[in-house]
């Protein structure tokens, strides 16, 4: 048990926290944008492994790293364009869409990484981003090492956190989409297209959401391999009802569920005598407690996952 | 007299229906003008292809003497139109500066300027006597206050015509009043208002000028001054509009009895309705009348006391088992708990006893169908066929149909919660004749009402509720509308 609590002092846990934070960090986001906006896209798990293909597939056919998380941005959005154009215009289910989008993109994804890697070869790694160093700062201890030590989209992650929030509490671009979510017959009373509004929130969202895939191959894994993206979509989605669709909750609870993941990993070697199959499941557990304390609580988007017809009530 | 608004010869199909047809109208500065017609006229297309949330199939919007383009709401308000919806466009969960602000600002500035908006907003509100509390959140106002934060919207994007979508509908009478001097005091200022109403009584009084549509098409326009109630009826509903007269009839045994009821919201009542007899139940809204409704519709059992129909106790009946032992409902709300929107007329109509219409567990559609057709045939649903979505029609067409599936039944006992709410002249008066003759064939009906009138003219006998208790029975012959206000109010010792 010492031994347990010992592991809350080492640096090297909460380095892993923010590490493992980033992607999470990403997907929340994205699928915060599309849901205050009206739209629950759960294309979300193929969006990630579609931004981590495509992200991987760019730097290992020689791009530039940032290259990569371009590519990546941009195939999430094609991705969420295709979900945009049949929930919003055609008012299709979100779910059944969502779903499909899921389906194809993780399929395309595994296709186009067959492409250029046979079955059997072991698959091809990437140089990746590393951890920056922020000369001094890096070397206080413990703080430098948690802190100052991450890689560059870590921090990406941090200001794209702190710029959604901004966003949409004080800008007129964030009220809109707000109100979309809200009500959308509103948002044409006021002279403005809540179409529109909608296709771009999730179009924007889904390209934060190809971001965060892209982490997992070009900061953390160096290297891509099917269901890689391992169900962390579908936490976001959780974690998004759990952020009460706030951007500065929904960071925080990127950072728990992270702070359990990492946690439960060390407790694996550390702890004896339990099956470390209790500690994969620790996380998951621990994030519907959480769930379920918080979510009775949370202020859910009039409109979500109502469609929106001119002249219709 | 300047002109502002001019709509030339507009025509709007949907289908193969014509909302509206070829109708022209004029509005001048400082002027107030009423568009009066029943439910399905083709009021609110109008104002919708007004403001641009339709376009035209032939015909000109001119505002200031420069033509709009069409089905663009954003143009509407660039040359100075406002429209309050008649379903608010508001967001709930949002604060009032928030839905005001809206579309105000161009959507890529860094930053919203709240400071110069609030000034701008309690401004406003100040000049025009609508207060409002710009950080309230607008869940948390009364429907009133809403309606001020609608038009307030309109005027902080600098409405010179203000269109209103029935803008009495949701009000209480107090509030309705003050909301027409509100309106008179802005097109005192130099504003133009257009509002839309199927009631007499307010486009007399509230406005200079009216325009009555009919079948989509501009029947008549009159000064307010220079017609009279009775002309705008008959020129509204194309025809003379009487409600029908109650006959002198022997009531039979009783049939409904509540003996000393407790439930929440009710306090020791007691009431009985004879067979051939309307109760009336009138009082201010918000005094038991629900929890009432809810007793004898078995949605509530009550905590003590009885209920019996035709001698049976019924005090434990659910809705099923009322509707068995032969009662029928008209409830309060009749799109949240009298039809489902969603589905068919024919499945409304065959829902609350589809025992009867089905074998072995099968629906039988046919004559489920029958049954439907039937009902529209004889309660005159308007614009409906058995397999149209009910949300659809109009209210008092669904209201026909509610009243239609009850009385269908022969039933012994019907409760009629606010029958006529929220209906043009023409339903109210078909309801009022369905509700008699169902009286006449032997029914005993309880009527909630919040019209004097109504209660007047259909109850044989009439009790006040307030805070829970009834007051004594007075009957029909003995009652008048000063004597039952004062019944309302409560003071029981002085009538």
């Amino acid at each position: 048990m010492i031994d347990a609590l010992d592991l809350l002092t080492n640096a090297s846990l909460w380095a892993a926290v923010l590490r493992i934070a980033t992607p999470l960090i990403f997907g929340v986001l994205g699928a915060l944008l599309c849901e205050r906006a009206g739209v629950l896209n759960l294309g979300i798990e193929g969006i990630m492994t579609m931004g981590a293909m495509a992200g991987w597939l760019t730097v290992h056919g020689g791009g530039d790293l940032w290259a990569g998380l371009a590519v990546a941005a941009v195939s999430g959005a094609l991705m969420g364009l295709i979900h945009a154009m049949l929930t919003v215009p055609l008012g299709l289910s979100q779910h059944v869409s969502g779903l499909g989008i899921t389906l194809f993109a993780s399929a395309l994804a595994y296709y186009l990484y067959r492409l250029i890697v046979t079955v059997g070869e072991s698959p091809p790694t990437i140089e990746p981003f590393r951890p920056l160093d922020l000369g001094p700062l890096s070397d206080v201890p413990f703080l430098g090492q948690v802190l100052f030590a991450q890689t560059a989209p870590t921090y990406l992650a941090l200001a794209t956190a702190l710029l959604l929030a901004w966003g949409l509490a004080r800008t007129p671009l964030g009220l809109a989409i707000r109100m979309t979510g809200e009500n959308p017959h509103a948002v044409e009373a006021q002279g403005l297209d809540p179409i529109a509004i909608r296709i771009g929130a999730v179009v924007a969202g889904s390209a934060l959401m190809g971001v965060g895939g892209a982490f997992l191959t070009m900061a953390a894994f160096n290297s891509f391999f099917p269901e890689m993206v391992q169900g962390r979509g579908w936490i976001c989605i959780a974690l998004v009802v759990f952020a009460s669709w706030r951007p500065g909750k929904a960071l925080l609870g990127a950072l728990l569920f992270a702070f359990f993941d990492a946690y439960q990993l060390r407790l694996q070697t550390a702890v004896e005598g339990v099956p470390y199959q209790v500690f994969l499941m620790a996380p998951y557990l621990l994030s519907i407690a959480a769930l379920i304390l918080v979510a009775r609580r949370a202020e859910v988007p009039e409109a979500l996952m109502t469609p929106y017809r001119r002249g219709e009530r | 007299m300047t002109e502002v608004l001019a709509l030339e010869g507009i025509t709007k199909r949907f289908g193969p229906i014509a909302a509206n047809e070829d109708v022209t109208l004029h509005l001048d500065r400082g002027e107030v003008l009423a568009l009066l017609g029943e439910n399905g006229a083709g009021k609110t297309t109008l104002m919708n292809i007004l403001f641009g949330h339709y376009a035209a199939d032939a015909g000109e919007v001119r505002v200031m003497g420069r033509p709009l383009p069409p089905g663009r709401p954003r143009a509407a308000i660039d040359a100075g139109v406002g429209m309050v919806h008649q379903h608010f466009a508001l967001a709930a969960n949002l604060t009032v500066l928030d839905n005001v602000v809206l579309g105000s600002e161009s959507l890529w500035r860094p930053r919203s300027d709240r400071t110069a908006a609030r000034a701008r907003l309690l401004d406003l509100s100040d000049r025009f006597g609508l207060p409002v509390d710009p950080d309230a959140r607008v869940a948390r106002l009364s429907v009133g206050e809403r309606q001020r934060v609608e038009i307030l919207k309109a005027l902080y994007r600098d409405a010179r015509i203000l269109i209103l979508d029935e803008p009495t509908a949701v009000l209480a009478r107090p509030e309705a009043a003050r909301l027409f001097e509100t309106l008179r005091g802005m097109a005192r200022g130099g504003l133009s208002v257009v509002f839309i109403s199927h009631k007499l009584h307010e486009v007399m009084a509230g406005a200079d000028r009216v325009a009555v549509l009919r079948g989509g098409r501009k029947v008549a326009e009159r000064a307010t001054a220079d017609t009279t109630p009775a002309e705008l009826a008959e020129l509204m509903v194309g025809r003379r509009v009487e409600r029908p007269v109650r006959r002198g009839r022997r009531p039979g045994a009783p049939m409904l009895v509540a003996r000393d009821v407790r439930t929440d919201g009710l306090d020791g009542v007691s009431l009985t309705i004879r067979s051939g007899e309307i109760l009336g139940i009138v009082g201010v809204s918000g005094n038991g009348q629900a929890a009432l409704g809810a007793l004898l519709s078995g949605l509530s059992p009550p905590r003590h006391g009885t209920v019996t129909l035709d001698g049976r106790d019924v005090t434990r009946h659910g809705p099923r088992d009322m509707i068995r032992a032969g009662a029928a409902r008209i409830p309060e709300d009749r799109n949240a708990e009298g039809v489902i929107g969603e589905m068919t007329v024919w499945e409304n109509a065959v829902l609350e006893r589809l025992a009867d219409f089905s074998v072995g567990g099968f629906v039988r559609q046919r004559t489920a169908r029958r049954h439907a057709d039937a009902l529209i045939e004889r309660f005159d649903l308007r614009g409906a066929a058995s397999g149209t979505r009910t949300r659809l029609l109009s209210g008092g067409n669904i209201q026909k149909l509610i009243v239609g599936r009850g009385l269908t039944t022969d039933p012994r006992f019907l409760l009629a919660a606010q029958p006529t709410r929220g209906l043009d002249e023409g339903a109210i008066a078909a309801v009022h004749a369905a509700l008699l003759a169902a009286r006449d064939a032997g029914a005993a009906i309880l009527l909630i009402t919040e019209e004097l009138d109504e209660a007047l003219a259909l109850a044989d006998r009439m009790q006040a509720i307030v805070k829970g208790r009834l007051s004594d029975p007075v009957a029909a012959r003995d009652a008048d509308a000063g004597r039952l206000g004062l019944m309302m109010a409560g003071d029981w010792d002085a009538v």
